[in-house]
């Protein structure tokens, strides 16, 4: 229901200047419970910061300093250093000066892994789910209510319990540490994803796809050209989704691609707290490979922030 | 009006419009086109794992070698299983206070964003801990809750106590991981409820301070009832994510200190690929699918139950 109730894409949603500010009408005067209300906002969005400030901090602090800054809210000598070292661009020798281990560590090839991933996972699960989701939506065939129930049971069905089995195929077919067998099971389709765009279809009126089969256009040419091209807004919205998941992915990844050439982010960081030679892992490291890991978040969110927060209405729920 | 359109959708397919109708044998052939990438990608990776699993729970299978049909001695062995009822009660402990401080939070920052901005900046920023990856997450934490180095502790020692272990005490180390997945999900949980919020009706808050009611009698005698629904949706969603908790365990305690953060997730990876017992593990696996299918059957009647109330 709610995953239904509120398909207008994104731009028109909530926050258009043109909506009616609820509270604000009439300034009301000052009050108490209201100053207290907004000390309550800012505290959370500075306990909400802090964290990723001092992540940056580390990652800007010479490793010989780390002991005597880590008490201090700024870094006494900021360098650069800690991001060259887990982007792999010191040498060992170069590597172990800098408070390495001198063990490689390569963050771009992570880096690059993890955008790999993302990508062909966000793309062809979103246009294979539009398809599956326009069919489930439009088209008429036998056993269309039985098959869609049986999709949607799958959502109930927790990860773990069909990742045993998964593992075991995809290493019967021979692709542990290949980047087919870390995409395959969420390329082709997330019981979510054709859920959410099948109740997108269902809410859009029929008119315009109507009216171009009135003029004798095929199902599959009034898909392309008309449904699809309509539904850019949940389209990105649900791609974008499907990125972040990808993006945050750690179990699969793991047990797929442990081998450094596939290796992503997630995987990446938590192998080099692992590796962590001494009693006291790597700080300044970590926190420049988390760093990394962040940075790509943040450009998401400096381009489609808005898209993002205001999709969390209609997704609805997760 | 969603139904309308539902029902208007439906129709528009159905109706004896001739043109349509003669197009609609074609439908099976175009529909299976559409359909066979979700339909062998359901198959291969969702179907047949699931059957393999659920025949697996009955064998001894280390990974190696075939599948030996056992019966049901997985099950009797983990209904016997000390370490298993352990991580059931550590989940349980992690689930309960981690959905309830982040439900509380996330409804309280809702409420005030509601009634005080509209500000997307706000928003945004709040929903950032969400977007980064649970290991970042983890790793974040690990050093700012450093027995020796950790930015807390400093803060802690420097008002005159004692540095806290928070993730090598077993005394902290689940309320511990707890508060720090309640950092990483109460912005996202808020902004679900700020936009149930939205939907509610904002005369009926208006006539209501025009009888004089006051902030707090606004959340607990409007917004609150009218967020049941959503609530409720949103708490299955919270209750089901918190039992599969992994990544955070996986990084910053890997279970200890003595499986005192050895989650049900992480027994049964543990099973299956440190020590090999994968009819064991899907076993445990199968006896979680049954738990969280109990508790969603539960709390969706919970959420029937409130909105018949409403309307």
């Amino acid at each position: 229901m709610s995953l239904t109730s509120q398909t207008s894409p994104a731009p028109v949603a909530l926050s258009a200047p043109t909506e009616a500010p609820p509270v604000r009408r009439g300034r009301r005067p000052f009050s108490a419970g209201r100053l207290i209300g907004w000390i309550v906002l800012v505290a959370a969005l500075v306990l909400t910061i802090f964290p990723f400030y001092w992540m940056l901090k580390t990652a800007l602090t010479p490793a010989v300093d780390v002991i005597r800054d880590s008490g201090s809210l700024f870094p006494g000598n900021p360098t650069l250093v800690n991001f060259a070292r887990v982007l792999g661009f010191l040498s060992p020798e170069e590597d172990r000066a800098a408070g390495g281990s001198g063990a490689s560590i390569n963050f771009l090839l992570y880096l690059w892994n993890s955008i790999v991933y993302c990508t062909l996972i966000g793309c062809f699960q979103t246009l294979f789910c539009a398809m599956g989701g326009y069919a489930f939506a439009r088209l008429r065939f036998p056993g269309r209510h039985l098959l869609f129930s049986v999709f949607i049971a799958a959502l109930m069905v927790p990860g773990i319990f069909t990742l045993l089995p998964n593992f075991v195929l995809v290493r019967d077919l021979g692709l542990l540490d290949n980047l087919i067998g870390m995409v395959a099971p969420s390329l082709l389709m997330t019981p979510f994803a054709l859920f959410f765009l099948r109740q997108f279809f269902l809410s859009i009126p029929v008119d315009v796809e109507e009216a171009a089969l009135l003029d004798g256009a095929g199902k599959a040419r009034v898909f392309w050209r008309i449904a699809l091209p309509m539904s850019r807004g949940p389209l990105i919205t649900i791609g974008l989704i499907t990125v972040v998941w990808a993006w945050k992915d750690f179990l699969w990844p793991l047990l797929i691609g442990r081998d450094e050439s596939v290796r992503t982010m997630t995987v990446g960081l938590g192998v080099y707290l692992q590796q962590s030679p001494n009693t006291q892992p790597d700080w300044t490291g970590l926190m420049a490979g988390s760093t990394l890991s962040v940075i790509p978040v943040l450009i998401l969110l400096v381009f489609l922030g808005r898209r993002i927060v205001e999709s969390l209405n209609f997704t609805g729920i997760k | 009006m969603t139904t309308t359109l539902r029902s208007g959708a439906d129709a528009g397919v159905a109706r004896p419009v001739p043109a349509v109708r003669r197009r609609r044998r074609d439908d099976r052939r175009v529909a299976s086109l559409f359909i066979a990438p979700v339909l062998v990608g359901f198959v291969v990776f969702y179907l047949y794992p699931s059957i393999r699993g659920l025949w697996w729970s009955f064998t001894d299978y280390s990974l190696l070698g075939e599948p030996e049909f056992i019966g049901l001695q997985n099950y009797t062995e983990v209904m016997q299983d000390g370490e298993f009822w352990n991580s059931m009660g550590v989940t349980l402990y992690y689930v309960v206070s981690n959905v309830v401080v982040q439900t509380a939070l996330a409804l309280m920052l809702a409420a005030l964003m509601h009634r005080l901005t509209r500000s997307v900046v706000l928003r945004t920023t709040l929903l950032i801990p969400w977007l980064v990856p649970n290991v970042t997450v983890g790793l974040i934490w690990l050093w700012l809750l450093d027995t020796n180095l950790g930015f807390v502790n400093h803060v802690i020692t420097a008002v005159g106590l004692p540095a806290v272990g928070f993730f090598t005490n077993p005394a902290f180390s689940i309320p511990t991981i707890s508060v720090v997945n309640v950092w990483a999900f109460t912005g996202y949980t808020a902004l679900l409820f700020y936009a149930g919020m939205l939907q509610i009706p904002h005369d009926v808050y208006e006539s209501a301070s025009l009888d004089g009611a006051n902030e707090f009698r606004l959340f607990f005698g409007i917004t609150l009832p009218l967020l049941r629904p959503i609530m409720a949706l949103v708490l299955v969603v919270s209750l089901i994510g918190s039992f599969q908790i992994f990544d955070t365990v996986a990084v910053t305690t890997r279970g200890g200190p003595v499986n005192a953060t050895r989650v049900i997730y992480y027994y049964i990876y543990q099973q299956a690929f440190n020590y090999f017992n994968m009819g064991y593990a899907a076993a445990m696996a199968i006896l979680l699918v049954v738990i969280l299918g109990v508790l969603t059957a539960v709390q969706l009647r919970l959420l029937r139950a409130s909105e018949s109330q409403l309307s």
